[in-house]
């Protein structure tokens, strides 16, 4: 053990172990625990950070779901509401069509008693006519049938003739 | 345990082969190139910091020798050798004279000039107790403001809001997470590895920084070979000793000490075994890191000593290729070595405080 290499010296010896236990008490204190005690918060939070994501993408999925329902709802509403709309129109139309063709027809029964009542008044009118005329015929001929004395006595002679004593 | 005897064996082996070649050069000294001394030079401890030059035009950084003698404490710079660590220079403080040999500090017999040797060669003179700055604590104080800067200011990122780790946290978040995961948890289980993580974590960096900060040849400041020093292993590997033992369970005590489901004399066998194992295993961590690290750094020095040692600057592309590569390597045994300290610490410990199964 003369060799000096594997002779431990006690000045090295004191200032060693001074050197490493007060390095370990410093480090433990300022470096080893924060930097631990950070590394674990970071886990933590990452552990919670993913476990939201899940929740997150999880309430995604439900919402994207809701959604679809939703358009679906919303599909199903509209088309109800087009069919409903459709059939207004076509009811509309129809009843367009019916009061139009009442109207009409009511408009035609008008027209023709109007053009009755036109033709009865016309007809009255000729009728009257007519007889004017035919009194103003029957009064020229009456006239010129009385114009002689002759055919006076011819036409009474005839109605004498024609009134039978019966 | 392989590893572990195959660590003590090439230690071993390596130190005598040393010192078997100092001898062998000491007769060649005037013929070869001998780069066995730089090299101790360069893993050895020292009072004061060699920069350049050699003898009295040498350029080193003064430290602070702290001495504890019989006359109290003595503290002046190491540049009062004058570079001298031959035993000749003598300093006098407090009415005491002192010497440096070979960068241990004697303390001079009252009267005499001169360090005294016993028949055998030894020094007999008395060395007072070096709590000196030396240049491995001073590297280590490098490493420590190093360390501090890096996690306070890794640290101070984290205040506020949760974000994710920026800038060096977010290069030592990994490592800090692999230590509290794959070493701690794993080796320790889930009820006790929080108490043992600030020694953990701060064994993996201090020993991964300093094997690093060696690695760095900047003179003054870093490259001291801190962690292939032997009294650096044993203060760590002795926290692990202590923490592994005194935080020994019931049925830890009970495998040591009356092993169950073997035969009782299998059980009394087992007894010094298990003994033994208790004092091998921090050991082994011990010698391990120090021979690793030690010998990466003798490695690095023996390629570019083999410039010296051929004579000739033409050796010096291979000596950069070679060493590049093994600092490359190095590199990958720094943060090794840091890790199988940390994870074999954590293995004894978890050994300790497992429940029965």
């Amino acid at each position: 053990m003369d060799n000096p290499l594997v002779t431990p010296e006690i000045g090295m010896l004191f200032w060693t172990a001074v050197v490493f236990l007060l390095l370990m008490f410093v480090l433990t204190k300022f470096a080893w625990k924060p930097i631990l005690a950070a590394v674990k918060e970071r886990e933590a939070s990452i552990e919670d950070a993913l476990a939201a994501a899940k929740d997150a993408k999880l309430a995604m999925a439900a919402l994207k779901s809701d959604n679809e329902d939703l358009l679906n709802q919303a599909r199903v509403e509209r088309d109800e509401m087009l069919k409903e709309a459709r059939e207004i129109k076509d009811q509309v139309i129809s009843d367009a069509k019916t009061a139009a063709s009442t109207e009409a027809e009511k408009i035609v029964v008008a027209a023709r008693e109007s053009i009755q009542h036109e033709k009865m008044a016309a007809v009255t009118e000729l009728k009257n006519q007519v007889a004017l005329l035919s009194i103003e015929i029957a009064e020229k001929i009456l006239k010129d049938e009385l114009s002689s004395a002759d055919k006076q006595k011819a036409i009474i002679d005839n109605l004498v003739k024609d009134i039978n004593l019966n | 345990m392989k590893n572990i005897l195959a660590a003590i064996v090439i230690t071993f082996f390596s130190i005598s082969s040393f010192a078997n070649e100092a001898e062998h050069e000491k007769v060649n000294s005037n013929k070869d190139y001998d780069p066995v001394p730089a090299i101790m030079e360069h893993i050895s401890d020292a009072h004061g910091w060699h920069l350049w030059g050699g003898g009295h035009d040498a350029v080193s950084m003064p430290l602070p020798v702290i001495l504890w003698t019989e006359n109290g404490l003595v503290t002046f710079m190491s540049s009062e050798f004058h570079h001298d660590n031959e035993g000749h220079y003598i300093v006098s403080k407090t009415g005491l004279n002192f010497v440096n040999l070979h960068e241990k500090i004697y303390q001079l017999d009252a009267g005499s000039e001169h360090l005294a040797y016993d028949e055998k060669g030894k020094v007999t003179n008395v060395r007072p107790l070096d709590f000196s700055i030396t240049k491995n604590v001073f590297g280590m104080f490098v490493s420590v403001l190093i360390l501090l800067l890096v996690f306070l200011f890794a640290a101070k990122s984290y205040k506020g809001e949760i974000k994710a780790p920026r800038g060096v946290a977010s290069f030592m978040e990994p490592l800090i997470l692999f230590v509290k995961n794959d070493i701690a948890l794993q080796n320790i289980g889930e009820k006790h590895h929080n108490r043992f993580l600030p020694f953990l974590l701060t064994a993996f960096f201090f020993i991964w920084f300093n094997n690093l900060l060696g690695l760095i040849p900047i003179p003054g400041l870093t490259g001291a070979n801190i962690t292939g020093n032997i009294a650096f292993t044993l203060v760590l590997s002795t926290i692990t000793l202590l923490l592994t033992n005194l935080n020994g369970n019931k049925n830890y005590w009970k495998h040591i000490f009356w092993m169950p489901g073997a035969p009782v004399p299998i059980k009394i066998f087992l007894i010094p075994i298990e003994l033994i194992g208790m004092i091998a295993k921090p050991f082994a961590l011990m010698i391990r890191l120090f021979a690793n690290m030690t010998a990466g750094h003798i490695i690095v020095l023996s390629l570019v000593s083999l410039i010296f040692v051929f004579k000739t600057i033409w050796m010096s592309p291979v000596s950069v290729a070679f060493t590049l590569f093994i600092s490359v390597l190095e590199l990958l045994v720094a943060l090794l070595q840091a890790y199988v300290f940390t994870m074999l610490s954590a293995l004894f410990i978890g050994s300790a405080v497992a429940e029965d199964h």
